[in-house]
Parts: C-alpha cells; structure tokens; sequence
C-alpha cells in the first residue's frame, strides 16, 4: 500500500493544473495517469482538430503559450506537447500507465485501487474530464451500418465509401460533416439543439469576447438554471488559421443537407424530426442576445472595436427531409457526434446519481476530501476550457487544504 | 420566488415545485394518459377522458370529458364532430398557447392577448390507397401566432421557440413514437 496526502487521477490539463496547485501548497501528492500525459489528446482526436481556444487562452497555472502565434488555435500533436512541457516545468509527480480502478472510502480517508497497486490518501480530485466516453444516443441503428464516434473519427479517408450521416451539430459535428463535404462525399447533418457562434464579431475573436466581457467567468452558483447550463451543447466553432465561421448556413451552401434530429433507422429509413426550423430558431435568438451582452459591455467599457453586427438568420431548407435510405447508395456511415460524458464508474463514494452522474456542489462532493474537476460548469462558464482549469483548481486545492486542517485538529482534539 | 405584477394565470411556484420535487422522487414523474372510445355509428365514435395516473397514484379530472368525433358531410358522414386530425391540431394549437404562457409568466412578460390559426396540409391520395408515395398523414403544419404582450418582438419570438421545445404534442408530432395496437 503506497501512501500519499492527495491523489490525482488524471494527467490531463485539469490533473496537472490540481497537480501544479497543490505543490505550490506543499501537499504531497501523486497524479495517475492510465496512459500518459494528455492520452485523450494522443488517443481521441481527430487530424484536422484544432482547439476553439485562441493560444493566448492557453494557460494554466504558472504557465502559459509562448510562441509566435497568440490568436492562433493549437493541433493536438501542439497540445499534448504544452501539456508535455508543463508537467516537466511543475515537476509534476505523475505516475503513468496506471489506471484506477475504484475510489472509495476507507484506510486514512480514500482507497485508490489500481492495476499497480493501492493508493491510501486523505484526499481525492478525479480529474479524468468530462468527456470521458461519447453519449451515444440509445437510438435504433442496423448492425450492417459502419459507426463511429468523434473521438474514434480520424479523416475522410478512413470512413468506409458512400454517403455520411453526421449526427448533431456542435464544434464536432459542424468540423467533421464540412471536412467529409469538402473531400467530395454527399453528407446529412442532424441537427439537434446547438450554440450557434460566429468566430469573430466586430473584429476580434469571440472567445476574446466571452473572456473580456465576464461571459466565460460566470459563475456556477449564479446560474439561475444550473441544470441547463450545465447541460448546454459545446460552441459551434472551429479553430482554423483563416478564423472562418462554419456555421449551418455555410455548410448547407456547400451541399450538407441539413436534417432535424435523428430519431433512428426503422425499416431501412433513417428518421429525423421535424424540429428543425425551432432549433434554428432557438439558436439564432439565442446569439442575437449573448450578441447584446457583448455590445452593451462593449458601449460601457468604452473599448476600441469595430461597429456591431448582426447575422443573417440561419438557412435551412423549407421543408428538410424526414426520411432517408439507409444503405445502398444512400446513409453508409454514421458519425455520432453527440458530445461527451464523464464515465466515474469507478467512483464508488456514493457520489452518483441514479443516472451515474455525479452530485457536487462547484466540484467539492458530499464524500468530505473527494473532489471532481473538468466538468461541464463545474464553477464557471469556462471549466471545461484549459483556460478554466486554474481558478477551479486553485479554489477546489484551497478548499482541499482547509479539510486538512480539519483532519488535524479532529486527531490533535 | 416574489410576488409580481405579471399575472397570466399560471402557477410558475407549482410548476418548478413539481421539477423540484421529480428530483427528489423520479417516479412520480411518471405519468399515463387514457382515453377510452365506443363506435356510435358509420364513422360516428364518442370519446372519454375523465381518469390519469401521475405523482404516483390515480387521478380524475374534475368531471368526464366527452369529445365527439365523426367526418363531415361531404365525406358522406354526419358531421357529429370534428375530424381526429382536427383534434391533433387542437392539440398542438392548446399545447403551444399553453406553453407560451408558462414561458411568458417565468419570464415576467404580462400578456394580453394569444391567437393562433394552426392550419395542416394533407394529401386524401394517401388516406385512400390511391398513391403509395403520399404519406396518411399531414405533409406539413403551420401554426401562425398573433402576440400582444409587453414585450420586445425578439422576446416574443423567444417565447414561441421556447414553447415549441417544452410542448409534448410538438414533440409528438415531430418525432416518432413507437405505437402498440392489441385486440383482445
């Protein structure tokens, strides 16, 4: 049995900015990793991936970009090679090829199994991210048709001949259905409730917006819905060198044929909704008031930009398609890209819900000493950005620390 | 929440009580809606409604409802009621107006006034077997709303999206349902 004060499970951006925290605090820890550093980065992205982040927003605590190219956007072969460098610049403890199996309870606190052996620490922060395993809708889909999720997704080239359904329309969706368009195959986007967000507005970056503008520091505890915050879908963006928007509108002009959300295959026929001019609605409404906010902060601060804009209403077609063939000419692949979920099945703390979904409260569970980080607005707008990881590891640390102190007044008591 | 000036009738506090309440106790949230219908005549049906199951036990509502439902004389029928498409659209036009209310009463907007003409386009080829290429069903629905509230026309546009994405009939009709027909 090793020992250690706080174990970190997860050598990602999150793990080595809780990492780099607890050091500067003098705690003595470990980070396991089940690969190494950054393994999604290694493992589940696709070629052509970018992050949505200009480099600039690439920081994490005591460390930052520092190339030539602030309001570029990282490759993940760069991303994993910035994560690379930060875990040898914070001398972070990380142990690889380790992969936990169960976190509960027990000894001097928690009980960290893994396949190399056990772990007894006062505390945990499982910082394995929210996007752990793709959600794949439980939706009926013949076993004669090939499927792949995002993360499994690599190029165009490795998809099996023919025509492509990709399912849903967030940052992967749009990237991957205008990448197979653009290398000449016919392409059906399913197009479920999304965030549509142009890529500049008034001549900068809109994440320079959200950032400056306070949008990405909102708070978790300030939500007036935190549920559906929590549950919002990914910014339909792309990180590309000409910084272009593809929204839906862009990708129907270059043949994507936009269809409702996708409800299944029944009898050979791929189903979708008819939903599709609301959810076009719904995202063209809600741009236009996130596209306020970001003028009436601007008019406040007085700042020097380009005059505002406004966007066209999303186009789509006058009646979309309810129905295709599955097969034989028509639908030969699906591509789920139907977002992320965290997978904590090896949290055995009783921090889950009914779904498996994890309780907490900004990141601190009722297990006292347990933590979790990298969640979908775990205490801001911005958690799941690198750019997130260090206000919520320096406050989730600090928290970490003051249950230490407990700890040693109840033993000196 | 605080009491308001905006009233549109509806009970918001009730509302997310229940959504609360749901959290604590999953099952109650599921719910049964019955119908129970007796053939009168030619195309001629009576339909009740009086009982439901929700928040865990049977419920009744505050007397039978009785809906007659028949075709038009120029179908060569009686005209004892409305057609069963109709009541689909009267259905989506009740549950569409009901939601924006909810909506506009959450979001502190005072309405005055909410019309919709909900109008459906069907092709009989389908119905009668006459081309296999034309559905049953409707070819498209439109529901066009004339809103007086006080309120922006961006809010409002908000509203009816809004209401579209909660409406259970909007959702049944948009997406399929997997439908069970036994004889016993």
């Amino acid at each position: 049995m090793h020992h250690t004060t706080a174990v970190v499970v997860g050598a990602g951006h999150c793990g080595l900015a809780v990492s780099r925290c607890l050091a500067a605090r003098s705690i003595d820890h470990v980070v396991l990793e089940r690969g190494e550093v950054a393994a999604s980065w290694r493992t589940q992205r696709w070629d052509s991936l970018r992050l949505l982040t200009p480099n600039w927003m690439t920081r994490l605590p005591g460390f930052a970009y520092s190339g030539t190219d602030p309001d570029g956007y990282l490759g993940a072969p760069e991303v994993v090679r910035f994560l690379e460098d930060y875990a040898v610049a914070s001398a972070a403890p990380v142990r690889s090829g380790v992969t936990v199996t169960s976190v509960r309870p027990g000894g001097d606190g928690y009980l960290v199994r893994t396949d190399r052996g056990t772990w007894n620490a006062a505390t945990v922060v499982v910082a394995t991210g929210g996007a752990a395993v793709p959600a794949v809708p439980a939706v009926p889909v013949p076993a004669a048709i090939a499927t792949v999720a995002a993360a499994d997704y690599r190029n165009p080239d490795t998809l099996p001949p023919g025509g492509v359904l990709v399912v849903g329309a967030s940052a992967s969706g749009v990237q991957i259905a205008d990448e197979l368009r653009c290398s000449g195959r016919p392409v059906t986007l399913a197009v479920g409730e999304h965030v549509r967000m142009p890529r500049t507005y008034r001549g900068r970056d809109i994440l320079w917006w959200l950032d400056a503008a306070g949008v990405l520091d909102e708070r978790y505890d300030a939500q007036p819905d935190l549920v559906r915050a929590r549950n919002l879908p990914s910014m339909q963006l792309v990180g590309s060198p000409q910084r272009a928007t593809v929204d839906l509108t862009t990708l129907r002009r270059r043949g994507v044929r936009l269809v409702g959300r996708f409800a299944g295959v029944r009898d050979g026929v791929a189903q979708f909704s008819g939903s599709l001019p609301n959810v076009c609605a719904l995202a063209d409404l809600k741009l236009g008031r996130l596209l306020n906010t970001l003028d009436a902060w601007a008019d406040r601060s007085g700042i020097d930009v380009e005059a505002p804009q406004r966007f066209a209403p999303t186009e789509f077609p006058a009646s979309a398609d309810l129905s295709m063939r599955v097969g034989e000419g028509g639908i030969e692949t699906i591509v789920w890209a139907t977002g992320y979920r965290p997978d904590l099945s090896f949290v055995d703390a009783g921090v889950l819900d009914r779904k498996g979904r994890p309780v907490h409260d900004g990141g601190v569970t009722a297990s006292p000493g347990l933590y979790l980080i990298g969640l979908p607005f775990l205490r801001r707008r911005k958690s799941t950005l690198i750019d997130g990881a260090a206000a919520d590891a320096r406050e989730l640390v600090a928290h970490l620390i003051t249950h230490l102190d407990t700890l040693a007044c109840r033993r000196a008591s | 929440m605080t009491t308001s000036l905006v009233d549109n009738g509806v009970n918001v506090e009730a509302l997310l009580g229940a959504r609360e309440a749901f959290a604590d106790a999953p099952r109650i949230a599921q719910f049964q809606w019955r119908s129970s219908v007796s053939w009168v005549n030619g195309t001629h049906s009576r339909a009740d409604v009086q009982t439901f199951f929700g928040f865990g036990e049977q419920q009744t509502h505050r007397k039978v409802f009785a809906f007659d439902i028949d075709h038009p004389l120029q179908f060569a029928a009686q005209d004892n009621g409305i057609t069963p498409v109709e009541y689909v659209l009267v259905a989506l036009g009740g549950c569409l107006t009901a939601g924006i209310a909810a909506v506009a009463q959450q979001r502190q907007i005072q309405l005055r006034a909410i019309q919709a003409s909900v109008t459906a386009e069907m092709d009989l080829h389908g119905i009668l077997g006459a081309d296999p290429d034309i559905r049953n069903g409707f070819s498209g629905v439109r529901v066009d709303y004339r809103i007086d509230a006080d309120a922006t026309s961006e809010e409002i546009e908000a509203l009816v999206a809004q209401s579209q994405k909660r409406s259970a009939v909007y959702d049944i009709l948009t997406n399929p349902t997997a439908v069970t027909v036994n004889v016993s």
